[in-house]
Formats: structure tokens, sequence, C-alpha cells
């Protein structure tokens, strides 16, 4: 507890004060202090002085939260050092160690400085017991803008919330609001949407609501049939791809029967990247299948399979060069091409179309990024 | 205090789109003009829809980073903002004279001044010569220069190729370059041909774009003959027909367009108190070397 704090204590008495079982009031015959060990009334200004220096965790505490006013951000602050779960005294023995929490790819720890007030820090989850000093320091939050716009292989990342976020950085000392923007910047609306859904009202739009809205380019949307929406949402939004937790489905009425993921965070609604996936998709829907007959080795349908898989899980770099075994071996693949595709790109030369020429789902042209 | 949210296109494929957008942010942030600054983007995230809620004062002023009037500032902007009682008449626009309309939004209890895009403010004309100056080196850069201001066309919206006869003619007004030419990439008159529509020896080209990106930095510099293959790269200036052509690649880049977004909210009412005045002296960056 510093000066500071027990002025502003000192001063907000007559209105009464209650934070975290800490209750400061002033009566006609002097002050009241009450934590949830012991009440003292009656007292005067020097012993109210006395009683508050005797209990300092509870004066910063109460400091440190009156003055954050936002709802969003004290409700997400207080998670984070799980203030709901822990009183005054439990918390600040904990806050002198740190309090850890995860926030999708997120780690933040909340600690204390020197005056009982908080101090963050924030790196990635999977740098938890990293030494600082093996890390890039940064102060500025709106830094998380460059952070998290390229993955660890340098390539763009058009979803924030993609698991795919870089190492190797730390926020060694934020004050709340630095934390809040630095999060913000990292996971766009994640805690405004968690902070609606803890107060039961985030509002979800559905699937069909959503395509229903789109227009220009997107105005297709709406045809994709719930069933391929389904597949949508299993190929883009679960954990494997992104940290939200899809809250929305089909409509209000028919729910996709793909897991919503665990994520802390929840999705109101299908995000842009879905919505460009759904109108490329809802193209490609429109061809009916035809029947081909191709000429494969039981294992090389295998191999194509592995080949589908490999690509969906994004496991192709984890295939080793000389690993034969795997059916997306390079060697392997080239081994398959040099085989089974003729000079043309075609599966054991078999013509795709009627005039065999054309070789996509007929977009319809724009040009889209 | 309010805060000031900048709208623009963002990109899901091309990591530069959204670099001018928060470069300009930035430097109103550090104005001290908004309580709070946040960027929002189409394709980008935190999206139009749910920007809103990411900020936390109760008043609002959005400024779309976009060229012209047209289907985003008019349709896809108000609408994922949820602007209540949106219509376009609010504007009272004639295609380039959008101004501002207040709206309550649906979702968030927040009061927001909706105001028209960068690209048609007067002050647009200012950035327009400041990139001329840029590209050059030269402060006083006119005299003997030509100036080509480069549009779309109309192919998607009329109002796109408005925006670029509008600055045109201002900077034909002004009567500091020799001559102005508005050019288009899809229509007459083609900038391919730029060497044609200028009698002067040198040609500022300034396309009218937010970002850099393969308009830019792809087509336009291959059309006009600066480079056979983009991927070479190409000199500034770079002689074409006898013509030295002065690219100045994407106005939207420019550090002056961070002062448009400032007044277009202090138009909408935005006390910006001496951020004007402060942004636009400290945007007046070291020269660059010509050619850089
Ligand atoms: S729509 Fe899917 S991919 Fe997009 S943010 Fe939501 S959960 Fe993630």
């Amino acid at each position: 507890m510093n000066g500071v704090q027990f002025d502003a204590l000192r001063e907000a008495a007559p209105d009464g004060v209650a934070c975290d079982g800490l209750r400061v009031e002033r009566e006609a015959n002097g002050y009241v202090f009450e934590t949830p060990e012991e009440t003292r009334a009656g007292l005067d200004a020097a012993a109210f002085e006395a009683t508050a220096a005797a209990n300092p965790w509870f004066v910063s505490n109460w400091h440190y939260w009156q003055g954050i006013e936002d709802p969003a951000r004290r409700a997400y602050l207080r998670w984070l050092e799980r203030a709901d779960e822990h009183g005054v005294r439990e918390r600040y023995e904990a806050l002198a160690t740190g309090v850890r929490r995860e926030w999708g790819q997120l780690g933040i720890k909340a600690g204390l400085d020197g005056d009982g007030e908080r101090i963050y820090e924030l790196r990635h989850a999977a740098d938890a017991d990293r030494e600082i000093d093996a890390l890039d320091v940064r102060a500025d939050p709106l830094d998380a803008r460059e952070i998290a716009t390229e993955d660890p292989k340098g390539r763009y990342r058009p979803l924030k919330t993609a698991p795919t976020l870089r190492r190797g950085w730390v926020f060694a000392a934020l004050d709340g609001r630095d934390l809040y923007r630095a999060v913000d910047y990292f996971y766009p609306a994640t805690v405004a949407n968690w902070f609606r859904e803890r107060e039961g009202d985030l509002d979800v739009t559905h699937y069909r609501e959503t395509a229903t809205r789109q227009t220009g380019i997107y105005g297709i949307v709406d045809g994709l049939a719930p069933e391929a929406v389904g597949w949508l949402a299993e190929a883009c939004c679960v954990d494997s791809q992104c940290l939200k937790r899809r809250e929305w489905d089909e409509s209000e009425a028919e729910a996709l029967g793909v897991p919503r993921g665990d994520g802390e965070f929840p999705c109101r609604e299908p995000c842009s990247l879905v919505i460009a996936a759904a109108r490329k998709l809802t193209l490609l829907e429109r061809e009916g299948t035809r029947t081909y007959e191709f000429e494969l080795t039981p294992s090389e349908k295998e191999q194509l399979e592995a080949l589908v898989d490999t690509v969906a899980e994004g496991r192709i770099d984890d295939v080793r060069e000389a690993d034969l075994g795997e059916g997306a071996n390079r060697y392997r693949t080239r081994f398959l091409r040099a085989k089974r595709v003729d000079g043309e790109g075609r599966l054991c030369g078999v013509p795709t179309r009627e005039d065999d020429r054309g070789e996509d789902g007929g977009d319809d042209g724009e040009r889209e990024d | 205090m309010p805060a000031l949210v900048v709208v623009a296109h963002g990109s899901h494929l091309n990591p530069g789109s959204h670099a001018p957008t928060f470069d300009h942010a930035d430097t109103i942030r550090a104005s001290g003009a908004f309580a709070e600054v946040r960027e929002a983007f189409w394709k980008e995230e935190p999206s139009f829809r749910e920007v809103l809620r990411t900020v936390e004062s109760e008043e609002v002023y959005v400024v779309p980073l976009f060229i012209s009037e047209g289907y985003f500032t008019e349709q896809i902007i108000p609408r994922e903002l949820r602007l209540e009682g949106w219509d376009v008449a609010a504007w009272d626009s004639d295609g380039t004279s959008a101004d501002h309309a207040t709206f309550r939004a649906r979702d968030v209890e927040k009061t927001v001044h909706y105001c028209g895009p960068a690209g048609t403010h007067d002050s647009m004309t200012d950035v327009i010569v400041r990139r001329a100056e840029s590209v050059t080196g030269d402060p006083d850069v006119g005299e003997g220069f030509g100036l080509a201001v480069v549009g779309h066309g109309t192919g998607r919206n009329e109002n796109s190729a408005k925006a670029i006869h509008y600055h045109a003619d201002r900077l034909e007004a002004m009567d500091r370059f020799e001559e102005v030419q508005a050019l288009f990439m899809d229509e007459e008159p083609e900038v391919d041909d730029v060497a044609e529509f200028f009698e002067s020896d040198d040609v500022v080209v300034v396309p009218l774009f937010v970002a850099d990106g393969y308009h830019t930095q792809e087509d336009i510099p291959e059309d006009m003959g600066l480079t056979e293959d983009y991927r070479e790269g190409y000199d500034v200036p770079t002689a074409v027909e006898g013509t030295r052509i002065w690219y100045a690649g994407a106005v939207g880049t420019e550090p002056l367009m961070a002062d448009v977004l400032l007044e277009r909210a202090a138009d909408a009412g935005a006390d910006v108190g001496e951020a004007v005045a402060a942004v636009r002296r400290r945007t007046r960056g070291p020269e660059p070397a010509a050619g850089d």
C-alpha cells in the first residue's frame, strides 16, 4: 500500500467501499474497516490509517480494481487472476509468484508491482518456461500486430486465431490496459465476445443468416447445402485449425454435427475467411458427380488416401525425405506421378470432362483476395 | 473522449495490405486526439462486424480508408457495423461529396459518426501533391512536370472514376503542374499510353489506391512499360518513349494520408484540437532522395 492508495481510500470512505471482502465506511462515530477476518468500527483517523496499514493488500487490491471501469476489461483481468475463486490473501500470495492463464496460444502471468497493484507478462504459452533472456522483449502492445502477421515459417496468417502463432517474444511488464490491448491485437474481439457470453448475451449469427446477408460475389454462399456447411466447419473451425469455440451452426434449429472446440473464447459468426472459402466451395459443389474408372494397385489407392490425409492435417513437413513408408513421401509421390499421371496431369490418363478441357470448377472469374 | 475506427479492405493473401492502415492509425494515435484508435477490416480481424465491441468509448468516429464512394462505403460497411436506419441518402452525396451522418449501432450501446471515405475528401488532393513531392524528392515539384492520377475505371463502380476526376480537376485548378490527366487501368484514357497524353518531359504518376498490391506493383508498372517483368523492378524515373515517368506507387501509403482520416473525423464533429496541424507537421518526414 502506498500513500496515494490510502488517500484515495479515505476519500472514498464516505460513499462506502466494498471490494473482495473489504468494506470501508465513514460513520458518525468514525471509520469502519472490515475484512473477512475482522470488523473494526469507530476508528479515528489515526486508527483508520493504522488498520489500513495492517491490511495493505486489501487496500491496494481495492485501489487497483476501482480504477478499471470498463466491464469487459475488468472481468477479463479478474478472470486472469482467478479473482472469483480466491480471496484477497490467497490471491496475493499466488500473485507474488505469478498467476498463469492461457488464452488461445497466449500465456499470461499476472503479478504484483511494488505497491500491490498489477503487472502482467505476456508470451507464447509454449514459451512459459523459457528464460526471459532467450526471448525478444517487447513493450509496445501494438507490436502484437507484427508478431501475429506471419507464422513460424514466414507465411501470412489470414486468421488471427489459427494455432500458428510465432514463439520467441515476451511483453515483460504490461499494465492492465496494455495487456488488454495486446490480447485484442493478437485475438481481436475475443475478450469482448467472451464477456458477452459470460453475461449471457452473446449474439450468435448462424451460417444461414450470415449467408443470406451476403451480397456481391458472396451472394452465392447461401447456395451451400447444410451438409456441406458441416464439412466447411470441419475443414476450418475445429481446434486444429482455429482456437475459437464455434457457437454458430447451420441455423438456430439445426446444429452441425462437428466438434465445436474447447477454446476459452467463442466464435459468434462465420468469419470472412470461412465465407470466402464457402464461396469457392459453393461453386465447386455445383458440380455433379460422374463415374470414372482408374486402375490402381491397393497400395496406390492407399497412397492417395494418405496424401489427402497428410495435406489435410498439415503434416507434409513431418514426412522425412527417405521415409518411403509414408504415402506422402516425396519420392513415393513422384514415383506415383511418373507411373500413373500422364503428360497432361490426368490420373491414369483418364479424361476429366467429355471435352477434356477446363481445369477448375467454373469460377466466375472475379479476382478475389 | 471518443474513439476513432479506421475501416479498410485488408486481405486474406497479401500481408502488406493492412500496412498503410496500421501506419496511419499509429500516427493518429500518437497525436492523442482520440481515447482509442482501432483498425478494422473486411478481410481481416477485427471484422467490421465486431470492431465496435472492441472499443470502450461510447462515441465512435468511423472513417473508411477507401478511395471512392460505392459498394463498400454505401452497403458493406454500414450493414456490417449494423448502423440502425442507415440509408445512403443520409450522406446526400453526388458521388464525391459524402460527409458524415450519425447513427446508433444495433449490437452495442454506441453512437457512430459514419464518415465519407478518405479518398474523396478535399485534403486528399494535398496527399497526391505530397506523393509527387516525395517521389521526386522536390518539395516544389510542379514546373516542367505533368501529373497523372490513375484509377481503376468505371468497371465496377461509377463513383470510382468520379473520385479520380474530382482530384484531377482540383489539381488542375491549383495551377502547379504543367498538365494534369486522369488515367485509368481499364478504360480510356488508359494508363498504358501515359506518355502520349503529356507534352512535359517529366510526368509523375500517382495511382489512387489505398495499399500497394497487385494493381499498383504489377499491373500498372508493366502496363506503362516501366518494366517487362515487375519482379525485376524499375527505376524512378524511367524513360518511356522519351518521357521520364516518376511512378509513385499507391497514394494511400503516403504518411500525410493520416491527416485525411483525421480531417474526416473533425468534419464529423470530433474535437481533434491541434492534431491536424501536428500530423501535417509530423508526416512531412525527411525528404527522400530521388529514385528512392
Ligand atoms: S468461423 Fe471458424 S475459422 Fe472462422 S473464426 Fe470462427 S471458428 Fe474460427
